[in-house]
Parts: C-alpha cells; sequence; structure tokens
C-alpha cells in the first residue's frame, strides 16, 4: 500500500485553509518555554493553549467554533513568525487578529484592556480592573486571566498581584517568570 | 455519535482513501481525485446529523469522484464510459432507490451495483470484509425486490 506522502497531505491541508472551507485551524508551535497549539478562525486567533492534547483540544474548538477543525500550517505561519520574533527579543508588539467572538462582554472588555498593556511593564489585577471600567473587580480580572484564550499574545503574564508577587498563570509560574524575565521586567 | 472533528475523521480514513483512489486511478490521477474527495467531505461535513457510517459516507464520494475522473477525457487513454440508465449515472438513480434501506445494506448496495466496487472494499468502507459486505448487498437487494412487489 503506498502512502499518503507528505507532499499530497500537506497540499490538502493548504487547500482547505485557503478556500476557506475550515472553522479552525490550528498547528503546534515550538518556543523555549514548550510547544502551543496556537489556532485561529478566518476572523483571527481564537486558541494559543499550553501542553495541549491535540486530540483533545480539536475537540474543544469544535464544539466552540464547528466541526471543520483541521491541522493546517500555513494558516498558522504569521503567528509562529511573530512568536519566534518575540522569543527571540526583537518583537515588543504582537500585529495579528483576534478572534474574541466567544467571549462574554466583561472578559472582553479586560482581554482588549490587557492587549495595551505594554511590553516589559506589568500592571496589578486591580489596575486593569479599573482600566476596563470595574475598580472593584480585581477577582473577576484574575478569572478572566486565568482563563485567557491566547496567552503570551494577550500578555496576562503582565498583571501581577498588589503586593508585587507574580500570582499565577494558565501555563505554571515558572512560564510567567520566564516571560516578565524575558521583557525585562523581572531580574 | 456526535460528529468527531474534521481533523480526525480525515486522519482515520485518508491512507484507505487513498489506497482505494490509486487501485481505481493509478498513481498519478489518485493524488488529484484524492484532494477532490476530502475538499468536498469538508464542504459537505458541517451538515451531517451524526458521526456514524462515517468510512462508507467517505468511500461514496471517493467512488464518485473516481468515476468523473474515468468519464473526463485524456489525451493517452481512452477509458469506456459507465452503463448508465436514460443518461443519468448508474449510482445516481441507486441512491435514490435505496434510500429506504437500513444504512449498512444501502452503502452495500450503492457502493457495489453503484459505483462497481469489490466486496473487498465495500468490507472496507463498511469496517468489515468482504463476506459480510456480499451479505449485506444481498439483503439489500432482496428488501428492494420485496419492496418492488408491494
Amino acid at each position: 500500500m503506498t502512502p499518503v506522502s507528505a507532499e499530497l497531505d500537506r497540499r490538502f491541508r493548504d487547500a482547505a485553509a485557503s478556500e476557506h472551507l475550515l472553522d479552525v485551524a490550528y498547528d503546534l508551535v515550538d518556543t523555549p518555554i514548550g510547544e502551543l497549539l496556537v489556532a485561529t478562525t478566518d476572523r483571527g486567533l481564537c486558541r494559543i493553549a499550553y501542553d495541549a492534547e491535540p486530540e483533545q483540544e480539536a475537540e474543544r474548538l469544535a464544539r466552540a467554533f464547528g466541526v471543520r477543525v483541521l491541522r493546517s500550517t500555513r494558516p498558522i505561519d504569521p503567528a509562529r513568525r511573530q512568536l519566534d520574533e518575540y522569543f527571540s527579543g526583537n518583537r515588543h508588539r504582537f500585529d495579528l487578529a483576534v478572534d474574541l467572538a466567544l467571549q462574554a462582554d466583561f472578559h472582553r472588555r479586560v482581554l482588549r484592556e490587557l492587549a495595551r498593556v505594554p511590553y516589559g511593564e506589568v500592571v496589578t489585577y486591580g489596575e486593569l480592573a479599573a482600566r476596563a471600567a470595574r475598580p472593584r473587580a480585581a477577582r473577576a480580572v484574575g478569572t478572566v486571566m486565568n482563563r485567557n484564550p491566547l496567552p503570551i499574545v494577550l500578555p496576562c503574564h503582565r498583571v501581577i498581584g498588589a503586593s508585587g508577587k507574580l500570582v499565577g498563570y494558565g501555563g505554571g509560574l515558572e512560564r510567567k517568570e520566564t516571560l516578565l524575565r524575558l521583557e525585562g521586567a523581572l531580574l | 455519535m456526535t460528529l468527531p472533528p474534521f481533523e480526525r475523521f480525515y486522519d482515520e480514513h485518508k491512507e484507505e482513501i487513498y489506497a482505494f483512489l490509486v487501485r481505481r486511478l493509478g498513481r498519478d490521477r489518485a493524488e488529484d481525485a484524492y484532494q477532490e474527495t476530502f475538499l468536498r467531505a469538508l464542504r459537505a461535513y458541517p451538515k451531517l446529523r451524526h458521526g456514524e457510517h462515517l468510512r462508507a459516507w467517505a468511500y461514496t464520494i471517493a467512488s464518485r469522484i473516481a468515476i468523473d475522473e474515468h468519464r473526463r477525457p485524456r489525451a493517452d487513454a481512452d477509458l469506456p464510459e459507465l452503463a448508465s440508465l436514460d443518461g443519468r449515472p448508474a449510482f445516481a438513480q441507486l441512491e435514490h432507490l435505496a434510500d429506504q434501506l437500513p444504512p449498512t445494506e444501502r452503502a452495500a448496495v450503492v457502493l457495489r451495483y453503484g459505483y462497481d466496487l469489490d466486496y473487498a472494499d465495500i468490507g472496507a468502507a463498511l469496517g468489515s470484509n468482504a463476506t459480510a459486505a456480499r451479505q449485506a448487498a444481498s439483503a439489500g437487494i432482496r428488501r428492494l425486490r420485496r419492496k418492488e412487489g408491494q
């Protein structure tokens, strides 16, 4: 039996994406802090996951965005390139469309504010709550950070406790520390 | 059974569908047919109501495309036309007729008599074997005859 060549497989995956037949395209991206599963819809990035089990993540994406979920390299290439640049210290801002359509209003508002926190700076949960016009919602902002669908690109690692403690991170505190150190926000 | 993400459907069926197309069309033409099969499957996928009989569904699409490929005029080969009734291809008529059959029998009848697959391929499409495929096809034909007699 002749197996499907890598070339033929790639050609199908490219064509599926370029004909806009996919609800979600995803791929795995290697970074210094581990492999990321990065997913995008036609509107923009919709998921970055640490330590993902691709099959389970594909199921979750299918439930949220539609069943036409396919691993495809090309739609993820811009994100891959910008993540590479970020990790090599050559990029301080991501220039990528994001798809937050499925987020609740409050989450979306907080995530939009989060996107404005500059490289190398940190903000407390309370400050971010205030910027999202909900000054007393520090705890709720913590929940939004915890469920951030796009870590790194939406920089929840730049949000810390009022005492200066790092507090928590969806990908584990070690990664939060590494990212802040990379950005020069921690010595 | 809920419909799995397309990735899983594709990953589970791509090798056997490709092997099937290579057997039907030869390696050169199988590549285009492969791409077309899965693009067509992808277009129709969200309209499926459940995740059952996906393999038979994939074979049905691949068979239809293999037939289209055969019909396409080629400079270097003369391929015989498949039998058709009243100008309509045999599989189109059969698919309609066989609509009332249980899914396994329907798939076996359509793939055998509509697409001219052999029982080994039909067995593969149904996730069973040649013997079971032959039984399903004859059970389907008997059922169609009974319905006709009614």
